[in-house]
């Protein structure tokens, strides 16, 4: 069994005992432990399944690379599902559950699976749910969907907040091993500016657990007194509890730094992500041990050689009485000197290589360790638990020569360096044959901004193994200079061991894991690549090997190796598969940071916002505006309340928040000349205190914008855009000034929000504006289309005589200060005029009833003027604007385009929004043929029927005409084509 | 994630407060020139594996364009320069052969 | 509206309107120099300077933003525009534009840096840059060591608080600066 021993653990204070539970059971655990090592110590080494059958799994590691024991962690707005048991530290009243089990751990249904395993190999699911066809959609996937996943998805409202952090510095190490603090150490000295980061709680990672000395003093001494060292730098910034997550361009990286998930409550956010730009990264990542493939190797009990040390060494905890060690290399003989230290037993080492092992071997050997070279484990019996282990030639095909009674393996199949942060973008790698590891190329590292490598690898990420190796890399990688004095014992090589046996029987291959937690096996690789998945990346997916959440950390390496071997090409010929960042997973929480809630999006304000949120505003998103859709009285229903605005603005007098539409001052000797190229009309001609309605197209010839254009003076002009516009034709303006006409002397000035406009519009607008008392507002001072500045009510405004509705029509703009003011004082004066503000529903309606366009609506980016029957708007005169000699190709300058008609319902309902009308015959996919769509549609109020706005091919040839438009239901509609101008069709209203 | 300088305010800018605005130095053809031509001056695009002369605009900050020449396959920087100019300028192009003697302006 | 104050790891305070002016024009030639200097000294590249209760402000090669306090902003656009005249230049008012927060302690930097991709390393007494706050354009001006003046778009006034505000929390803090 799995226990707490009585002396031991360095990170654990024996004096702090902290309440767990564990798939509702309570057990305790001490204050500095894991998740992972509180189970062992409760003796619960079953934590969980594995994906595919369902197989008892346990912990194989101790740390990030932990491909088994993931929990779902917490409750409603804390839960999280996948959280490494090795990587969660443990606190008072934490909750964990195992995950993908059904109906519990202990018994699971799935695991059925396993008796099937031959009929389940790689690429089963592609082969089994492909015919017949309807059997995917209403048998196959709802039972994948039940039986598929990992870790439950969150369901209530994440209730931690998250935010970002941007830091510029000169050198990023990530890693607070003896290498990346040997770096810094190094770079600090140098002056260089340092931000170093460690995924874990502490610092030293595995030399403190080896034993290594340094300097002639233990590894703990030299890190304690390196830490001292470092922050007494002001130059240099230490940060554990942050995983460097990515490289990118540029010498970007992320940091992701947990502040509480180990104190869950405490105030502030949980999880920070550094948006790091760093001049140079050192990847001080360390390596990750390799498992061994022998059948039975995903038994609880069978772990990391590596592991097993930790357990012992940090935590005080054993895995079992009994441990077999089964290697390839020295340095799991460790493990067999830790475990005889604590008082636990070690029946045998078997060493694959038949030269056996060196000075460590030797130190074994004397402490009366039985050692079998040239051997391999045949199987390793148990079910739930290890019972023992079968011993074979390593060189044979595995027939039994001893069975040894243990419960507990632990396994070293090598070293592979943690090349991650190195790949990520696009360091490369080289195969090191002698060490069996793909390891940094030096020569081949990610180039940054100015073609330079920006990233380097420290200690064991390049490839050293040893102490010394380790520090004096991670001196070079800082720049040189003092290394610290390390020796070690002499080692054997190591002899590379990618199955185990050599000659491994299909039988005992379909029990040899590659991936633990994916449930890819050596028979599963090998199959791929019979079935001709021969590239890494294609077996890869076929087989799932190195996918979900530990992202084959663990297993990659054997795998491709055995790729390779089936392939009988050698392992650099097969390559690796790509790696992505993050490293581990971070949480979605932290990559949105504070955008969440009301800070999900900025959203914009105009002047009048709180008076409408108070008034029954029924919002409508307008880019990053709210503006009220329409105003709604106790009672009524939307439409009814639009309906009324419609009426009211038609009858009386209409108030409408124009100040989201786009203000742009042009101004200067060429302003004209200038604004006769952005638009398709003539600007420059525009008298001073007139107004023009315009329309802007792109190069492309597609109509991009339009509104109205007032001259304000001699050189200036103030064009008006649509309210999603406002940037955007900011932007096209200023681009075209730099870019292409840069000696042209314009400036312009974006004023959008420093004005509020107020639409005052219906029968009334006069007599309200006349009430208010000020400028003279008559047809005769200001005219239809003409402008001008003077006081209305005690504000000094610009009055626009200008109309979107058809009705007679001021817009008036104020200083936004003074906008909720002047809307006030409308409201007040116009009350017995019976004012109504109305919303952005009813001026579309009315517009519509006036046949006028709306940018987004009769337009879709394929748009010509021309289509829209806008002629008269493109000016005949200019040699040249923007978008003509577009609108002048073939396909443009061309009869046979939809164009605008109006389209009324022969039964007066409402046409749908983006309706087709259908013609003769079908196309080549049988689908009926189409000549027109609907753009606008609405009920008029005022007409008391559906009126509508559509492109029909050769529309106004064909008026009168009856199109069939097919609605969603089956059913179809009729409508004829008529003019789009439903209302007023000669202005008078407006204009008077 | 591309850091470029942009050159009217004289500091390096983070890819989120830039612009891109694709290939620079096309030539304008307006009314009265071929359909070829025309057609060429809208959409074909050098789109190169390497050496490329692009537009952005310094979005968040002076709202200025600028050029940048970049290696599109490594994202190498060989400098940023005026958005006011028809061609690269001489020390561009200098920057452009001290790390790529190959490279030869694209017709 | 009631200026927002909000303590935290600094003071997060919502200015009441300043004039600004945005003056466009030729920032090399001697008129324009001599028409700002009358109130405040021209400044440099990506800087702002101070004189009294006037600042001025680099936003772009040919852009400046001039600020006074809002009563004397009508007179000083009146000025300006008689001292420009005749030559090609733009002047507009865009007080009613603009939202102005203050940040004062020794941790503004830290707190913008939650918000901005700026390189703040170097980002001393009188410097201006234009960038992003999380998701919306904004100018940060450091007046004085430690007091920071953030200006941003009206309409986003709102918005701006809530992530400075958010940004500002006590039990946030990073420790890097």
């Amino acid at each position: 069994m799995s226990t707490r021993l009585k002396t031991g653990g360095r990170l654990i204070d024996r004096t702090r005992q902290v309440e767990f539970s564990f798939n509702g059971k309570r057990l305790k655990g001490l204050a500095g432990d894991t998740l992972a090592s509180a189970l062992l110590a409760n003796d619960q080494m079953l934590m969980g399944r594995s994906f595919k059958y369902h197989r008892p799994r346990s912990v194989v590691t101790s740390d990030a690379s932990e491909p088994n024991a993931l929990f779902n962690l917490g409750q409603e707005g804390q839960f999280e599902p996948n959280a490494r048991g090795t990587m969660t530290e443990l606190f008072d009243g934490l909750e964990a559950a195992s995950q993908n089990h059904f109906p519990s751990l202990e018994f699971d249904v799935g695991a059925i699976n396993a008796r099937f395993a031959r009929f389940l190999p790689a690429g089963f699911y592609y082969k089994m749910f492909i015919h017949p066809r309807p059997f995917w959609k209403h048998i196959y996937e709802p039972f994948i969907r039940q039986s598929a996943g990992l870790g439950k998805a969150p369901k209530a409202r994440d209730a931690s907040t998250y935010e970002h952090f941007h830091v510029h510095c000169d050198l990023l190490i990530v890693g607070g091993g003896i290498a990346g603090l040997q770096a810094a150490l190094t770079a600090g000295r140098a002056g260089r500016e340092v931000l170093l980061f460690e995924q874990t709680p502490h610092w030293g990672g595995r030399a403190v657990v080896d034993g290594a000395v340094i300097d002639g003093q233990p590894a703990e001494a030299w890190v304690t007194a390196a830490l001292q060292a470092l922050e007494a730098m002001p130059n240099v910034k230490l940060r554990a509890r942050t995983m460097g997550a990515g490289v990118y361009d540029h010498g970007y990286a992320l940091g992701y730094e947990r502040l509480s998930d180990h104190a869950p409550g405490a105030p502030g956010p949980r999880h920070r992500l550094w948006r790091i730009r760093a001049g140079h990264i050192i990847a001080a990542t360390g390596a990750i041990e390799r498992p061994l493939s022998f059948a039975g190797n995903d038994v609880p009990g069978v772990v990391l050689a590596s592991a097993l040390r930790d357990y012992v060494v940090n935590w005080g905890v054993s895995l079992g009485d009994r441990t077999v060690i089964v290697t390839n290399n020295d340095d799991a003989y460790r493990t067999a000197l830790v475990l005889k230290d604590a008082g636990l037993e070690v029946p045998a080492i078997i060493d694959a290589r038949a030269a056996g092992g060196g000075a460590l071997a030797d130190e074994a050997r004397k402490r009366g360790v039985r050692i079998e070279t040239g051997k391999g484990i045949n199987q390793v019996k148990g079910g739930k638990r290890v019972t023992g282990v079968s011993l074979c030639a390593q060189a044979g095909e595995g027939a039994a020569l001893e069975e040894i009674a243990c419960d507990c393996v632990a396994m070293s199949g090598g070293w592979s360096p943690v090349v991650h942060l190195w790949s990520h973008c696009g360091g490369k790698l080289l195969w090191d044959a002698e060490a069996a590891m793909f390891r940094p190329d030096p020569a081949r590292g990610p180039t940054g901004a100015d073609g330079m490598p920006f990233v380097t690898t420290a200690g064991a990420a390049s490839g050293p193994m040893t102490t010394a190796g380790v520090l004096a890399d991670a001196t070079e990688a800082a720049g040189g200079g003092d290394v610290p004095f390390a020796e070690e014992p002499a080692a054997a090589p190591l002899e590379p061991v990618w199955m185990m046996p050599q000659g491994a029987s299909y039988k005992l291959r379909t029990k040899a894991w590659l991936d633990f937690q994916n449930d890819v096996k050596v028979s599963d690789v090998q199959l791929a690549a019979r079935e001709g998945f021969e590239s890494v990346e294609h077996a890869k997916r076929y087989t799932t090997l190195g996918m979900a959440t530990d992202q084959g950390k663990l297993s990659n390496i054997n795998g491709l190796a055995v790729l390779a071997n089936e392939l009988g090409t050698d392992i650099p010929a097969v390559g690796t598969t790509t790696f992505r960042p993050p490293y581990t997973p971070i949480s979605m929480g932290s990559i949105a940071g504070e955008a969440r809630g009301e800070m999900f999006q900025p959203l914009r304000k105009t002047p009048m916002h709180d008076w409408h949120a108070a008034n029954g505003a029924h919002w409508e998103p307008v880019g990053h505006w709210r503006r009220p859709y329409t105003f709604l009285r106790a009672g009524e229903s939307v439409e009814e309340a639009v309906a009324r605005e419609v009426k009211n603005t038609r009858q009386a007098l209409g108030l409408l928040d124009a100040s989201t539409l786009g203000k742009i001052i042009v101004k200067g000797p060429d302003a004209g000349r200038f604004l006769d190229m952005m638009y398709t009309n003539m600007m420059s001609t525009l008298k001073p205190g007139r107004c023009r309605y315009g329309l802007m197209c792109s190069e492309n010839g597609f109509l991009i914008d339009d509104g109205v254009v007032a001259r304000l003076g001699e050189d200036t002009w103030l064009c008006h855009t649509t309210t999603g516009g406002a940037d955007r034709i900011h932007g096209h303006m200023e681009e075209w000034l730099q870019t292409e006409w840069w000696d042209w002397k314009v400036y312009t000035a974006n004023v959008t929000e420093q004005y509020a406009q107020i639409a005052v519009v219906g029968p009334n607008a006069r007599k309200v504006l006349e009430a208010l008392g000020g400028m003279d507002v008559s047809a005769e001072a200001l005219p239809f289309m003409a402008w001008a500045d003077g006081t209305i009510g005690g504000f000094a405004v610009r009055a626009y005589r200008i109309s979107f509705s058809g009705e007679l029509s001021y817009e008036i703009a104020v200083p936004a200060g003074q906008g909720r003011a002047l809307w006030d004082a409308l409201l007040e004066a116009g009350e017995v005029f019976g004012v109504m503000p109305y919303g952005t529903e009813a001026l579309h309606i009315m517009r519509a009833e006036k046949g006028f366009i709306m940018i987004g609506d009769e337009t879709d980016g394929t748009v010509i003027p021309q289509d829209l029957g806008l002629h008269w708007a493109l000016s005949k005169k200019k040699d040249d604007y923007l978008g003509k000699r577009a609108q002048a190709r073939t396909h443009m300058d061309n009869p046979d385009r939809w164009q605008l008609v109006g389209l009324e319902t022969l039964d007066g309902s409402v046409l749908p929004d983006g309706a087709y009308a259908v013609a003769e015959g079908t196309n080549e996919n049988g689908q009926r043929n189409m000549q027109g769509r609907v753009t606008s549609t609405y009920h008029s109020p005022t007409l008391g029927r559906g009126i509508a706005m559509g492109l029909v091919h050769k529309g106004p040839e064909r008026m009168g005409e009856t199109l069939t438009f097919p609605k969603v239901d089956g059913t179809e509609v009729s409508a004829r084509i008529v003019s789009p101008v439903f209302y007023d069709p000669d202005g008078e209203k407006q204009n008077v | 994630m591309l850091i470029l300088t942009c050159p009217s305010c004289g500091e390096a800018k983070d890819e989120t407060e830039l612009a891109p605005g694709g290939e620079a130095h096309l030539t304008r053809h307006g009314p009265g020139s071929a359909d070829i031509e025309f057609e060429a001056y809208l959409f074909h695009r050098q789109n190169p594996k390497g050496v490329h002369f692009e537009r952005w605009r310094c979005a968040a900050g002076c709202g200025k364009w600028f050029h940048a020449a970049r290696c599109t396959a490594t994202n190498e920087v060989f400098g940023t320069y005026s958005a006011q100019v028809t061609a690269p300028p001489k020390e561009i192009h200098e920057a452009i052969a001290a790390r790529r003697p190959d490279w030869e302006v694209p017709s | 509206m009631s200026e927002r104050v909000h303590e935290g790891l600094v003071t997060l305070r919502e200015m009441p309107r300043r004039g600004m002016i945005t003056l466009r024009g030729d920032l090399g030639d001697r008129t324009l120099r001599r028409a700002v200097e009358a109130g405040v000294p021209m400044p440099e590249r990506g800087r702002l300077t101070v004189a009294g209760a006037r600042m001025a402000a680099w936003m772009s090669p040919d852009e400046l933003l001039l600020m006074a306090p809002h009563e004397a902003i009508l007179a000083d656009i009146a000025t300006l525009r008689t001292a420009l005249a005749g030559s090609h230049h733009l002047v507009e008012d865009v007080s009613d534009a603009r939202c102005l927060m203050r940040l004062e302690g020794e941790a503004v930097l830290e707190v913008l840096a939650k918000l901005s991709p700026v390189d703040f390393r170097d980002f001393g007494e009188g410097r201006f840059r234009r960038t992003l706050l999380a998701q919306v354009a904004c100018a940060i001006g450091m007046v004085s060591p430690h007091t920071v003046d953030l200006i941003a778009f009206r309409s986003v006034t709102d918005y701006v608080w809530a992530v400075l505000e958010n940004a500002n929390d006590r039990a946030a803090p990073v420790g890097h600066f």
